[in-house]
Formats: C-alpha cells, sequence, structure tokens
C-alpha cells in the first residue's frame, strides 16, 4: 500500500503541488437484517480505493480512483492537480494551513471479538429470535431487526512526512416493533431508534445488549401505546433518556460547532451556524453544569467518534466545546484553525471512503455527566414528562430552532412516573433549552451513543459521530406541539 | 463549453465489456454450484466543484466501477459486492455469497430469477455533459461569484458534472443496460444575513443557465433581507416547485405494496377511497421526457408506468415480483435489488399540474406566504403523514397580491395528506431538484391552512 501512496505524493510534487495527502481505503461490510420472521437483507460488500488531495497555485483539488496500480494512482494524481489548478482560476486567495508534525505510527481500536469471524448463523439465529419475541406480542404489525459490522483500514501518507496506518471494526445492532391500529402506528426500538446502538467494537457490542431481554418489552409497550393518553401541549419540565439527549447535543451543538459551517463553506447545503466567531468565550451558551467536550480519543470510549488520527494526520485531541456553561470551542482543520487565527486544528477531518475528501466532522461530542441517578432525577420533579427515544429530529439551518418527537413519554406527578404518553414532542431555542438544564444523571447512567447516519458535504458523506450523554432535565421547555392542531 | 481531447479515463466501459464481466461472473457462480445468479455492474465519473465565500473551496473528481453478485441455492439467497475486478477476487465474491446464502433458513416465497425481457429505448445521454471540464465548471463559479461581489453578496454552491451506467444480468439470459450524463448547478446567495437560492439538474447541462439561476437567488436574496417577525398559524402559501417536492417527496414510499402489506404506508386501508383533493393526480413515469433513471428495476424487470392517484383517489400500487405474487398483481418493475425488506418504490413520480405561475398564484392571493423552499423534513406521524421542518432561504409575505416583504423563517406540522386536499391552484409540472428528496415532475402549488407552529430568529 505504501508503495501507492508514495507514488501519489511523488506525482504530486513533480506536477507542482505544494502540498498532498493521500488515502488508501479498504472498507469491508456486512448487513443483516430480518423482518416478520424472515431474513430480509443478508448482503457483504468490499470497497478499495484511494484519494488524492493536492494544493496547487494555491488552491485545492482532489481525485478519487479504484485503479490500483502505480499507472492508476499516477493518473488519478494528475487530474487531482489539474482540477487544483481549475480552482485557482476561481480563487480569492491561497489557501494556508497551521502546521502539523509528521507522524508515523499504526494503530488498531481495540476489540474483543472480531464479527467477521463470529459465524453468520449464529448472529442470524439472534436477529430471528428476537424477531420471533416482538411477533408473540399480540397487536404487534411488523417486526424488524438488524446488524451491521464494518472493518475500515486507512493508509495515510502526506507531503509533510506522515505515515499511518489506522485500522477500525464499527458493530451495531438493534430490534423495532411497530403496531398499527385505526388510525395510529406506533413504534418502539432498542436500544435506540435508526438501527440501534453503534460503537467502535467488536460483537461484544451486540452481547453487551441483550436483544432478547429487551425485544418483548419495546413490542408490548408498541402496542400500548395505542391506548395511552396523548402528550399534552404545554411549556413545562422535560426529562431526556440518553439517546435522546445524544441526539440533542448532535443537532444542537455538535452541528453549529463546525467551522466551515461558522465560515460559510456549508452555506449552500447542510447551513450556517448561529455560533459567529463573535461569540467565541463570550456566549453563555448553557447553564453552569452544562459541560461539553468534542473528544476523539480512545480514552473518551469506544465512540464512532474514535481514532488516533483524523483523516487530515492531526493526532486525536480533547476540546471543550462549553465549560460551565461557556462557549469554548469548535471543530477545525488545519485550514480553518488558520483563518480564525488558532495555532493548531482540533483535528477533526474525516472521510467516509476513499472517494470523498475529508471534511471537518463531529467526533465523540458529549455532555458530562452530573449526578445523581434517573430514579432520583424523576423523584425530584414535582411535574414533567420524561421522554425517551428518537422518533424524529429537525433543526434550523442555522441550528437555532429545533423539534424532537420521540418514540414514547411518561408523566411525572409527584417525583413518580404515573402514566404512559403517546406522540410526545418538545421544541425550543438551541441556546434557551441548553440554560434550561438544572440536572444531569451521573456517570453511572452515562452511555457514549453512536449516530451512525450523520449526512453532511457535496457530494454527501455519511458519517458516524459518538455522544456521551446521561438523563437529564430541563426547565420551562414547549411540549406536545407537533401533534396539535393537525 | 471547452473542446478537449477525451481520454480513457473519462469514458464508461462499452456495453460489450460489461457483457463479457457479467457473463465471467455469472460463469463463475455456476462453477461454484449456485443454482442461479444475477450481476449487476455499477460505474460512476463524476466531478464537483464546490463554492462559498465566493470562491472555488472544494473541486472534487471520482470514478469507480462495482460489480455485485446476488447467488441462489436451494431456496436461499444473497448479496455480495466488490469494485475488485480481478477473477480471484470476483471468484471470492461469489463464495462468499453463497457461504451468507448458506447461512439462513430457506426464504419463503422466493422466485427464480426472471428470463430476458424487452425494454423501452430512452436516451438520457449528452456528450457535452460528459466532455465539461473542470475549467469550465471554475469559469462557471467564477461568473456567479463575480456576480455577488458586483451585487455586494456572498455566493456558495456547487456544479457538478457525470456520467453513471447500470447492467444487469442473470443467469437465465437476461440483460439489461443503462446509462445517463447528468449536471446540476446550486446557488445560495447570502445578503446582510439573509439568503436566497436557486438550483437546476438535468441529462444535459445545456438544459439549464448557472448564471441565471445566479441572477434569480440574487434578486430574492435582496428582497429576503430584514425579514419581519410573523405570528404562527394556519397560512396561505404559495410552495415554489421545489418546497413542494421536499414535501410530497416524502409520500413516495407509501405507494409501496410491501409498506401497505406491512402496514406502515399512509394509503394502508385508504386506496380508491378520496383522500386527497380532486385536482391531485400522481402517476409514476419513467419514460416521461423530463425524468431521469433506469427504464427497468433491481430484478431487470421493465418499468411500468402506474397511476398511481387520479383525482384524489390511490388508485394504484407498485409491486416487485415478490409483492405482486402475494397480492394477485402483475409486477410492475419497480422492485429493488433483492434481497431487500422494503420491497419496491416509485422513483420517477410525475404530478399532474395546473396552468397559474407563481406570479398568478401570488396575484390571486390577498394575504398569504410565498415559500422558496423547506429544509430538515421528517416525519411526526407516520399515518396522517404529518411532516416537520423549516423554511429556508426566502419566505415572503404576500398581501393584496403583491410580495410587500421578508419573513422570518418559521417551523412548520403540516399533514401532507391536508396539504394535498387544501390546493387551491396548481402550476405547470417541472423537473425539479431540491434537497430532501430525490428529483420528481412536480408544480408549484397554492394551498390553504399551511400550519406554521414556531418561528425562528433570522
Amino acid at each position: 500500500m505504501w508503495n501507492l501512496t508514495a507514488e501519489a505524493l511523488d506525482v504530486a510534487k513533480l506536477r507542482g503541488a505544494t502540498f498532498a495527502d493521500v488515502r488508501l481505503m479498504h472498507m469491508r461490510q456486512r448487513d443483516l437484517t430480518t423482518k416478520n420472521g424472515q431474513v430480509g437483507t443478508l448482503a457483504q460488500s468490499e470497497s478499495i480505493g484511494i484519494g488524492v488531495r493536492v494544493l496547487a497555485n494555491g488552491a485545492w483539488g482532489f481525485a478519487s480512483t479504484d485503479q490500483l496500480t502505480r499507472q492508476g494512482v499516477a493518473a488519478c494524481t494528475a487530474q487531482a492537480v489539474s482540477i487544483a489548478k481549475a480552482s485557482a482560476l476561481a480563487k480569492r486567495g491561497d489557501v494556508e494551513m497551521v502546521p502539523e508534525e509528521a507522524y508515523v505510527d499504526s494503530w488498531q481500536a481495540p476489540l474483543v471479538k472480531d464479527p467477521f469471524e463470529i459465524p453468520l448463523e449464529s448472529q442470524l439465529e439472534l436477529l430471528l429470535k428476537a424477531d420471533a419475541a416482538m411477533r408473540a406480542v399480540k397487536g404487534v404489525t411488523l417486526t424488524e431487526t438488524d446488524m451491521q459490522f464494518r472493518r475500515i483500514d486507512t493508509w495515510y501518507a502526506s507531503s509533510i512526512g506522515s505515515r499511518i496506518h489506522q485500522r477500525k471494526v464499527i458493530s451495531g445492532c438493534g430490534v423495532a416493533a411497530t403496531s398499527f391500529q385505526g388510525t395510529e402506528i406506533q413504534k418502539r426500538s432498542y436500544p435506540n431508534s435508526f438501527g440501534g446502538q453503534y460503537a467502535l467494537a467488536g460483537y461484544e457490542l451486540v452481547e453487551s445488549l441483550d436483544l432478547l431481554r429487551h425485544a418483548p418489552r419495546v413490542a408490548e409497550e408498541s402496542v400500548a401505546l395505542h391506548s395511552a393518553a396523548q402528550c399534552p401541549e404545554k411549556t413545562g419540565t422535560l426529562l431526556l433518556d440518553g439517546s435522546q439527549l445524544g441526539l440533542q447535543i448532535h443537532e444542537s451543538v455538535g452541528h453549529p460547532i463546525e467551522l466551515d459551517r461558522v465560515l460559510g463553506q456549508e452555506a449552500n447545503f447542510a447551513g450556517t451556524s448561529f455560533l459567529t466567531l463573535d461569540q467565541l468565550n463570550k456566549l453563555t451558551y448553557g447553564s453552569e453544569i452544562v459541560n461539553v467536550v468534542a473528544d476523539a480519543r480512545l480514552a473518551h470510549g469506544p465512540g464512532l467518534g474514535s481514532f488516533a488520527y483524523d483523516d487530515e494526520g492531526v493526532p486525536a485531541q480533547c476540546t471543550d466545546i462549553i465549560k460551565d456553561g461557556q462557549f469554548r470551542g469548535y471543530l477545525s482543520n488545519r485550514e480553518t484553525a488558520k483563518l480564525i487565527g488558532l495555532s493548531r486544528s482540533s483535528g477533526t477531518m474525516r472521510t467516509e471512503s476513499w472517494n470523498r475528501l475529508p471534511i471537518i466532522r463531529m467526533t465523540n461530542i458529549s455532555l458530562k455527566p452530573g449526578r445523581g441517578t434517573p430514579e432520583e432525577l424523576i423523584a425530584s420533579t414535582d411535574d414533567g414528562i420524561w421522554m425517551e427515544t428518537n422518533r424524529s429530529w429537525s433543526i434550523d439551518d442555522r441550528r437555532y430552532q429545533f423539534q424532537f418527537s420521540t418514540e414514547i413519554a411518561w408523566e411525572i406527578k409527584g417525583g413518580k412516573k404515573v402514566r404512559m404518553l403517546k406522540n410526545p414532542s418538545y421544541g425550543g431555542i438551541t441556546t434557551e433549552f441548553w440554560n434550561s438544564c438544572d440536572a444531569i444523571c451521573g456517570a453511572e447512567y452515562w452511555t457514549l451513543w453512536g449516530t451512525p447516519n450523520c449526512g453532511k458535504g457535496q457530494p454527501m458523506q455519511t458519517m458516524g459521530t459518538g455522544h456521551g450523554a446521561a438523563p437529564a432535565r430541563f426547565r420551562n421547555v414547549r411540549m406536545g406541539m407537533a401533534t396539535s392542531g393537525q | 463549453m471547452t473542446k478537449r481531447t477525451k481520454t480513457s479515463a473519462h469514458e464508461l466501459t462499452a456495453a460489450p465489456e460489461l457483457k463479457r464481466r457479467i457473463a465471467s461472473v455469472l460463469r463463475l457462480a455456476r462453477l461454484a454450484g449456485a443454482d442461479e445468479a444475477e450481476v449487476q455492474i455499477d460505474e460512476t465519473i463524476d466531478a464537483l466543484t464546490r463554492f462559498a465565500n465566493n470562491a472555488v473551496h472544494q473541486n472534487v473528481a471520482e470514478k469507480g466501477l462495482t460489480i455485485s453478485v446476488r447467488t441462489v441455492v436451494d431456496g436461499r439467497t444473497s448479496r455480495v459486492t466488490t469494485n475488485r475486478l480481478d477473477e480471484d477476487s470476483l471468484r471470492a465474491a461469489v463464495e462468499s455469497s453463497l457461504q451468507l446464502a448458506a447461512s439462513q433458513p430457506k426464504i419463503a416465497g422466493l422466485l427464480p430469477v426472471p428470463g430476458p425481457q424487452r425494454y423501452r429505448k430512452v436516451n438520457r445521454v449528452s456528450r457535452e455533459t460528459a466532455e465539461v471540464t473542470p475549467e469550465d465548471r471554475a469559469r462557471a463559479v467564477r461568473k456567479a461569484s463575480d456576480l455577488a461581489i458586483r451585487n455586494g453578496q456572498v455566493a456558495a454552491g456547487i456544479f457538478s458534472t457525470g456520467q453513471s451506467q447500470l447492467a444487469l444480468g442473470n443467469s437465465r439470459g437476461l440483460f439489461a443496460a443503462y446509462r445517463n450524463t447528468h449536471a446540476e448547478f446550486s446557488i445560495t446567495m447570502q445578503d446582510e444575513g439573509a439568503a436566497s437560492w436557486a438550483k437546476a439538474n438535468a441529462c444535459n447541462v445545456r438544459d439549464f443557465d448557472p448564471q441565471g439561476l445566479a441572477v434569480r437567488a440574487s434578486e430574492k436574496a435582496r428582497m429576503a433581507r430584514q425579514p419581519q417577525e410573523l405570528a404562527p398559524g394556519k397560512h396561505t402559501v404559495i410552495l415554489e416547485p421545489a418546497a413542494v417536492l421536499d414535501l410530497v417527496g416524502f409520500l413516495f414510499y407509501d405507494f409501496s405494496a410491501t409498506a401497505v402489506e406491512d402496514q406502515r404506508s399512509c394509503l394502508t386501508g385508504r386506496l380508491g377511497k378520496p383522500l386527497f383533493g380532486n385536482n391531485i393526480s400522481i402517476s409514476d413515469d419513467a419514460y416521461h421526457p423530463l425524468q431521469m433513471g433506469a427504464p427497468f428495476d433491481g430484478e431487470g424487470l421493465p418499468r411500468q408506468q402506474v397511476a398511481l392517484v387520479r383525482e384524489g383517489v390511490p388508485r394504484n400500487l407498485v409491486y416487485s415480483r415478490s409483492s405482486a405474487r402475494k397480492a394477485g398483481k402483475k409486477p410492475t418493475g419497480h422492485g429493488f435489488a433483492l434481497p431487500n425488506e422494503y420491497g419496491e418504490a416509485p422513483m420517477n413520480l410525475v404530478f399532474g399540474g395546473g396552468k397559474s405561475s407563481v406570479e398568478e398564484m401570488v396575484a390571486s392571493t390577498d394575504r398569504g406566504l410565498l415559500v422558496t423552499r423547506v429544509w430538515y423534513i421528517r416525519e411526526v406521524d407516520p399515518y396522517e403523514k404529518v411532516m416537520t421542518g423549516m423554511t429556508r432561504d426566502g419566505l415572503f409575505l404576500v398581501e393584496n397580491g403583491k410580495v410587500v416583504s421578508s419573513v422570518r423563517n418559521f417551523r412548520f406540522n403540516q399533514s401532507l395528506i391536508d396539504l394535498l386536499r387544501n390546493v387551491v391552484a396548481l402550476g405547470p409540472p417541472r423537473r425539479t431538484t431540491a434537497e430532501e428528496a430525490f428529483e420528481m415532475v412536480v408544480p408549484a402549488m397554492k394551498v390553504t391552512g399551511f400550519h406554521f407552529t414556531e418561528p425562528t430568529k433570522f
């Protein structure tokens, strides 16, 4: 592999590039699903290729190819340089980057059980058993399960002398039961919606989630929701489970801190950000108990945003984003760090595949835990609504106004869960919401949730991100608006 | 566009070579013991120039070809896809597929692969699109950005061009192939904290005018400055085609026979009954002159034209071979590649329209809102089809038949069923592209009682 990356770097230099970096990636994936007791998808895929990014005439060019021969890589690199020179026809200044050290390293994300070595029969057996457990519940009309495993090898080399190999294995799984009655479709998922939980881990993740124990419960809840009361429209106290709070962090903290958005580079598609540069170190983002970090280090946990180096050759870091409620940091790369006067990239350049340009991405954007148990959180709430498991999410293109709905909720009265509520929703303005946070549960209840489906960039790239969260409470939140007035 | 000498690096693989590759993998499958096999080749040559802050900041090109093989053994099937094209890798892919297939229980109702089919010809290739260079794209971007600078604005967007092809063959002799070129220009103009947007997409790059789109976005961005906050509530709206597309685009999977069988479609129990206004008719038509896409489905069956909704009444669904057999219907050529759990979907939706232009809709409105586009649409209630989302890039107040001011963006929570019951005027249908749904042929619509729930801060 290194001979091909070296070929690309040599050709880039010969063609006039002032900087080049190369990602040769080999990706393998297995997808298993079941539906209503039958195997749905059963597929494997493999993709290998190389992407070359160059700076020439002060502008960027990128080309990729699956022709992994010296000639194929040389032609691809020549194309990247020629594209960079075309970019220079419509530049307004030369690209500059903050300095970075060169690294030569090899790193593998730890795992206990390689999911590709686990017999497929036993993986399918688990899913089919979970599927059957859900179908056994009267009133369930659709059952779905899924498992996905990915192995990604990246050989990164750059003209400053870096040569880094990384191997990541990602696992994910989940189950969902749907019940249709009358004019209502209700769904419950475990451990999370939209595919379940994902982590930088092996098959041990699947075993730890105990799908068989939870499958009957979610099935029963999907049916019970039909006779539950409608979530009222009101302004009041909201309690969120960790998985929903993880997505709340993703949408209302993770995206607005992306410096490419802040600087207008995503204005046409993903949007911009309310976190303009004048807000840094001045904005009170949340209440004093709100502490958010962007932490790509493995020490943070086996998140979908954990790695040793980003796809620009910058080591994984932990950056304060919100400290004691104050806005403290952005996600940057070497170019945007230079643009705003930082001395170093925060190491958040990531690419979906060899044929995509690395762009600024969330790593693990996590809310630090507070103290206490979920039971204590509920017991200390006189009147509130506990919402759990995302059903829909939406936020404006500057990340101010959001609305989420969840699969299920419980009304809390006098410190106790008193009844199930259906069709819950809540919404608000980002900073008002985070400033209303008055309790976060402790580290024992903190989970590093994996969001495997974050879309950004043109061409679109899908990336996995991590979000650590424990259940938390928010005051004066508007709830129940999504289905009122229909 | 600039003339240039083409090189093989920019040519799609010729049809005889595709056939040879498919035959070769089918032979490997037969030798490995597959009862049946199906091979699909996807090839892409794409380039995209991205700009922001009035300059190109990302500029990319990709070329790739994948081979996907589905084997069938003893009533079981699975798929393996690879882009490693040497014989050893393809043999390994075939063997993996057989191992995967053998690891599962027998699939009830698995059908044999279909035999040879006849396809209607479609021509969606333009040489000038395939020959667009990075310099051509950069010059168009420069021109649009210069306009922005002259107008005191900031431009961001993309200009992409490319070509792709798909070929499918199976062990019963079916062979189908399709190729198209594609081009897209999208531009956002930012002006004093406001913004507007325009976008077009076609097989032929000459079918749209990037500078014309830049001028349109620039003029609307100027109009969008200094928005005022309006009280939420139910308003009459004039939805430009891009706004219509990103809303109604969420209805497409509801017309899947499998979705109805699974009782997750909003059409469950509603077929044959009036559901939308009688001015709403929807068809799926892969052969419509404004549509793109292959004239065959994931199993190689020819796509049929299907009248999905006639005068407000959902009449027909689309069927794969499997769902058609279960329902006692004929397949319509809308199946996804097997194996999958979703069945099928219409991918070439065409809405019926009317004769009202957006200008006429504005002129006929005492008080309402003109919506350029919508954003981040998600489903809140799958049966009543309540969607939430935001307006974006140009929301305008209409009073007494005129656009009078810019309005701060709103969140909406709106049932699509109600929306299609409350359409009071329709424009001519046109090929439309936006950011949430895939491209369709849709009209502008004037709709009463559109439910806005909260304003945002801009």
